[in-house]
């Protein structure tokens, strides 16, 4: 556990958070790897945990029947997967699929949304670190649907 | 002195030598001049008028190896008419060209500090000739990193370039696409979040941006939460140019021409006119 919190503490994701959240998130915390190909979660499954990569590339992918799987996002070293776990229903938007052997520290997002709801103050604190990524792929998302590399029409 | 600086409205004649897809609306065109004496030199950024009788003319960024003697290089997105007339220009065929123009990137200037270049779709073309001189004085310079966006894969332009500098060890390149089907093992996502994986000195950081304008407002975004100072990083713009020279107006963004101020400009020279939709 040690280690982990090492981890996590040198992590953005945790900057300038006090060290008795820290220690608080660190009980939530386990290490995980996910091997080359296999889906660390699936569009609509219950979202209960959210991950920060340690090494790997996950890809967040989407899919419609008939239709070829569009990679929309690629996640990699030091970013954080998942955000879906603090925001109702507490879904999963997209498929996460590791394209490489992938390791991380998963997070208990079930765990933490509990502890929330106990502590306004950690909720307040956990929602400032998640909303700059919603945020974050609201402005890709936006881009990307601007085909801005496109000719202007 | 060539004619196009003598008389910088009148067009010399230049011959194709090669003319190069690169990807389903993208070619580069090879040009030399067809009387002696007119000029391939050029510095890093600058463009030319490229003229095709009895179409019009277009600016087209130069594309080639300022460091070397080669022939005039131009890479062009068929996106109008005189560009569609460009691409059906087969080796051996005459086109006129007015130039250089236009105010360079500041590869000098950027000496003794670290060097980002941010590229978005054909972005990378003007970027590419001050990429080539920093490599070619390689130890004038601190760190150096490409990260380059487009649409898919199969938009991304230049990829004998971008392999050759990716196995560079005092290079960094980092490329991403827009969107991609599951065969590309490469990056998704928009360019700027590549910007805060480079490790740069942000105090000692010249930022080179090329690219659509709100991908470069939002790289400006970047590498300003990265620290990097307004007055380090520089932007090519881009409007429809027409004399090339201040004459006309066609080009003119704010109090600026782009054509003559530009198009490379310091941020906080337009810092205020960027996103603004009057201009």
């Amino acid at each position: 556990m040690e280690s982990l919190e090492k981890i996590l503490v040198q992590h953005p994701f945790l900057k300038n958070l006090e060290q008795k959240y820290v220690q608080l998130i660190v009980g939530c915390a386990s290490n995980v790897r996910f091997d080359s190909g296999t889906f660390i979660y699936r569009e609509g499954e219950d979202a209960n945990y959210f991950y920060i990569l340690r090494t790997g590339k996950v890809a967040l992918e989407i899919h419609d029947s008939g239709r070829e799987t569009i990679t929309i996002e690629t996640l990699g070293e030091g970013d954080v997967l998942g955000w879906a776990w603090l925001v109702p229903p507490y879904r999963r938007h997209a498929d996460a699929h590791a394209l490489e052997l992938t390791r991380a520290i998963a997070l208990d997002g079930k765990c933490l949304r509990d502890k929330c709801r106990d502590d306004h103050n950690l909720g307040y604190e956990l929602m400032m670190r998640i909303v700059p990524l919603i945020t974050h792929q609201l402005q890709a998302t936006q881009l990307q649907l601007m085909d801005v590399y496109g000719v202007k029409k | 002195m060539s004619e196009s600086l003598a008389n910088p409205l009148l067009p010399a004649p230049y011959r194709v030598l090669r003319n190069k897809r690169n990807t389903h609306d993208v070619f580069t065109l090879d040009v030399e001049p067809v009387k002696r004496g007119n000029s391939t030199l050029f510095s890093p950024g600058q463009f030319n008028m490229l003229y095709i009788f009895g179409k019009g003319d277009a600016a087209i960024s130069i594309s080639g190896d300022p460091t070397k003697e080669q022939p005039l290089r131009h890479t062009i997105r068929r996106a109008g008419v005189v560009t569609q007339a460009l691409e059906q220009v087969k080796p051996g065929g005459v086109l006129g060209i007015r130039g250089p123009f236009g105010v360079p990137w500041p590869v000098k200037e950027a000496e003794g500090q670290d060097v980002l270049l941010v590229a978005g779709g054909i972005g990378l073309a003007p970027l590419r000739p001050a990429m080539y001189t920093l490599l070619a004085n390689r130890d004038k310079y601190g760190r150096i990193a490409l990260f380059y966006g487009a649409r898919t894969p199969e938009d991304l332009l230049y990829l004998s370039d971008l392999e050759q500098w990716r196995g560079r060890f005092d290079l960094q390149v980092c490329v991403s696409v827009d969107t991609a089907k599951r065969n590309w093992m490469g990056d998704v996502g928009v360019v700027t979040k590549l910007i805060s994986k480079a490790s740069f000195d942000p105090l000692n950081t010249v930022a080179l941006v090329c690219g659509p304008e709100i991908m470069m407002r939002f790289s400006v975004q970047e590498l300003k939460k990265n620290e990097i100072k307004s007055g380090n990083i520089f932007l090519s713009m881009e409007r429809n140019m027409k004399c090339a020279v201040g004459f006309c107006g066609h080009c003119q963004y704010g109090p600026h021409f782009i054509c003559k101020d530009g198009p490379v400009f310091r941020y906080d020279q337009v810092q205020s006119l960027l996103g603004k939709r009057e201009v």
